[in-house]
């Protein structure tokens, strides 16, 4: 992976002098908490419902065992013995002192991390697929790039304080992984005729409140000019971006507004004037960064079957057909480490278990591992041989659960518990429909689903594109929640449709439940969950919820036992 | 009577140094076209210059000097002819989260070729100063309620950066090797 050199260095140490400066004149009054705000914000610091919530970069969801175990370290340090994995790959500690976030910067910076961008409305960190560099599909590595775009964003003097904020994927794969429909800028790295790589761009993907797809600006902008022509949408959006209304600021509806096309014009004429210009990308510049994503030192192996000599294990069995994922080497394989076990917080990992996982990823996957969106831990380049053991092992901690792509798979945003922003909870409903479809057979007769909750429309849970959506909503002061299905990520991104009224929390399992029987009545040989309700949209699924009252009983999980 | 504004300091280059230059700000019932431009060293707004332009230049000639200043919302290229006839061009900021005025600068600086003084006016604070100074800024009438020595600190807060801006034509990886790791460096070793 990336190692930082000594200009990295610098930059990141004198940030956190300048930012225990800011800290230091907030603390004394000589700064405003209006003036504050954003500069905390750009340093990944929210104010929560109980405490300061410091959300950490992890640039494109990469880690080092040295860095899990300093997030381990400032779990238990500076929080409560937990961190947060996030959709955008990053974590986050959800109990910090003020006082004490230079030092957590500091500590942060010997493990060569930091907090820069992870709030505010300026350039946040890049995402990419979890498999990138040893996915089976893979075009182009695209995790280069992504460093390359993480220096170029990182104090961009022109854009750091934009209409709003502003998030890039890149996928480099056939199989979109990034979900890069839905960002404000999409990059899929491709090659033309001539075996050449370059970018097909995307812009105005989004969630929140004004769901939409990202509109294609270009199909193929060579890899020398992507700084360039990255420089060129920002300034388009930075100039012209509405900042009247805040629910109106992304780039989303900037090139709703003025339509694609007109969109593309305005960028391509700014692109004129940038092109071949000194941030143009020279080789020796991608070659020195893409020299850190060489391959690892992999082992001369053949492909095995795992579970030979384990065949009545069942267990096993499932684990391997959810949690562990094709690799490009012959001989490995990809183990994905739940964080969705039945009775914790989706993304949520306890200091042990990180403690835990670096071992694992030091023994069995070249000491490196990485952060899915979808809120998991990846080990990427495990031998197959090795598989059994991990199994065992990970899941004497907990993070075996055979669930990944399944219904128990929740991605869920921290919701009302935590976040000031919410309209409701969303942890206690992913616990109480975990609880309620625990059966495991069960999961994996249903098969491949993403259930999506967010507790307000800034959709952090992703809820427009979930196979079944949920999100929170505020009826007179009660929470409530709002159904959708049909969305998806991926290549075939779609949002999803309302079914119709909202539910309160204890009717939630039940509602998923009928939604589920409509699919297994309805569904012919292979088709998942979203593509009956796709085939047949959403009157058959609305008729029979909505057909006899939902009784509202208890909630299964208690409100508080979270919070 | 239009609103006159007036700091007895601002920062130029690294330096606070006396000002004399008065900022003329329409209130809600005066228009460009109508407004009476007073006498002395005056900014004025971009739409006052383009309603009595004939006016201002014949009275620049005069007495000097006039500069102009844009709101966030205007484009450089408005008055890309025009350049050349002012003392000084500034860029409000009406918010400090407002963040066009960065790139009307750049443009004037990078696409107009803009040379003279450009001054950050409105509400610029400490925090800002050095994205500002980057993008082509080398002027600055900080908020008069905060202490302009103090606000001269926030030019100094990074000694190397990633991108080319106004102030750097080049990026990090055409103006030095990289790769250098830290172990064989004492650079930052102070901080």
């Amino acid at each position: 992976m990336y190692r930082y050199d000594q200009y990295d260095h610098l930059i990141v140490r004198e940030r956190i002098a300048q930012y225990r400066d800011q800290v230091r004149r907030r603390l004394s009054d000589e700064l405003t908490e209006e003036e504050f705000l954003p500069l905390r914000l750009q340093n990944g610091l929210y104010m929560q419902r109980h405490a300061y919530m410091l959300r950490i970069a992890v640039p494109y969801g990469l880690l080092s065992t040295k860095q899990l175990r300093m997030f381990a370290h400032i779990a238990r340090t500076y929080d409560r013995g937990y961190g947060h994995f996030t959709t955008r790959q990053n974590i986050q500690f959800n109990w910090i002192e003020l006082e004490q976030t230079p030092d957590i910067l500091l500590e942060l910076a010997s493990v060569e991390m930091h907090a820069i961008q992870t709030s505010g409305n300026c350039i946040r960190n890049t995402t990419t697929d979890q498999f990138a560099g040893v996915a089976a599909d893979e075009i182009v590595d695209p995790r280069p790039f992504c460093e390359i775009i993480r220096q170029w964003s990182t104090f961009h003097p022109e854009f750091i304080a934009l209409p709003r904020k502003f998030k890039i994927a890149v996928n480099g794969a056939v199989q979109d992984r990034a979900a890069i429909a839905v960002h404000d800028i999409g990059l899929t790295a491709v090659r033309n005729d001539a075996g050449e790589v370059g970018f097909k761009f995307m812009v105005g993907g989004g969630l929140g409140r004004t769901p939409i797809i990202g509109s294609t600006i270009s199909e193929f902008v060579p890899w020398q000019h992507l700084l360039t022509y990255l420089e060129a949408v920002m300034r388009v959006y930075n100039q012209f971006g509405r900042r009247d209304n805040k629910y109106k600021a992304r780039i989303k509806i900037l090139v709703k507004a003025v339509g694609p096309e007109e969109f593309a014009r305005l960028v391509e004429q700014e692109f004129a004037d940038l092109k071949d210009g000194p941030e143009t990308l020279t080789r020796e510049e991608v070659e020195r960064v893409a020299a850190y994503f060489n391959p690892p030192q992999y082992a001369q192996l053949e492909n095995i079957d795992p579970r030979a000599g384990h065949e009545d294990n069942k267990a096993f069995a499932n684990w391997l057909q959810r949690n562990v994922k094709p690799h490009k080497v012959p001989g490995y394989a990809s183990v994905v480490l739940s964080l969705k076990k039945t009775g914790v917080p989706p993304g949520d990992a306890t200091a042990e278990q990180m403690d835990f996982v670096a071992d694992l990823a030091d023994k069995y996957s070249f000491g490196e591992l990485r952060v899915a969106h979808e809120q998991n831990l990846v080990l990427a380049d495990v031998e197959q041989s090795k598989l059994f053991e991990i199994w065992q092992q990970a899941k004497a901690k907990g993070l075996a659960t055979p669930n990944i792509g399944l219904l128990t798979d929740i991605i869920a945003c921290p919701g009302g518990d935590y976040c000031s922003l919410a309209n409701a909870k969303s942890i206690p409903i992913a616990a109480s429909i975990a609880q309620r479809f625990d059966d495991i057979d069960y999961q994996h007769d249903i098969g491949d689903i993403e259930l999506n909750i967010s507790g307000c429309i800034n959709a952090c849970g992703h809820h427009h594109v979930g196979h079944i959506g949920v999100l929170g909503v505020d009826k007179d002061g009660s929470e409530w929640y709002q159904v959708s299905i049909g969305g998806a990520q991926g290549n075939d991104a779609a949002l999803g449709k309302i079914i119709g009224p909202s539910f309160s929390a204890p009717q939630m399992p039940e509602v998923v439940q009928r939604l589920l029987d409509v699919y297994l009545r309805e569904r012919v040989e292979g088709e998942r969950f979203v593509d009956v309700a796709q085939r047949l949209g959403i009157a058959p699924f609305k008729e029979h919820v909505y057909a006899t009252p939902i009784p509202a009983g208890e909630l299964a999980v208690g409100e508080d036992q979270y919070a | 009577m239009p609103k006159l504004q007036h700091h007895e300091q601002i920062i130029k280059g690294r330096e606070v140094v006396a000002d004399d230059w008065h900022v003329l700000r329409l209130d809600e019932s005066e228009t460009p076209e109508a407004v009476e431009v007073p006498a002395g060293k005056l900014i004025v707004p971009l739409k006052v210059w383009q309603a009595q332009r004939e006016a201002l230049i014949a009275r620049a000639g005069a007495n000097g000097q006039i500069g102009i200043w844009f709101a966030s919302d205007e484009l450089a290229n408005t008055v890309k002819d025009d350049l050349d006839k002012f003392a000084v061009v500034a860029i409000d900021f009406p918010k400090f989260s407002d963040g066009r005025g960065y790139s009307i600068a750049f443009n004037l600086r990078k696409r107009l070729g803009y040379t003279g003084e450009l001054r950050a006016i409105g509400d610029v604070l400490r925090d800002q100063l050095f994205q500002m100074h980057r993008c082509g800024f080398d002027a600055y009438a900080t908020r008069q309620d905060r202490n302009i020595h103090d606000a001269l600190k926030g030019l100094t807060v990074f000694s190397e950066t990633y991108q080319a801006s106004v102030d750097e034509p080049l990026p990090l990886f055409r103006r030095h090797p990289r790769d250098v790791p830290l172990e064989h460096s004492d650079v930052g070793a102070g901080i």
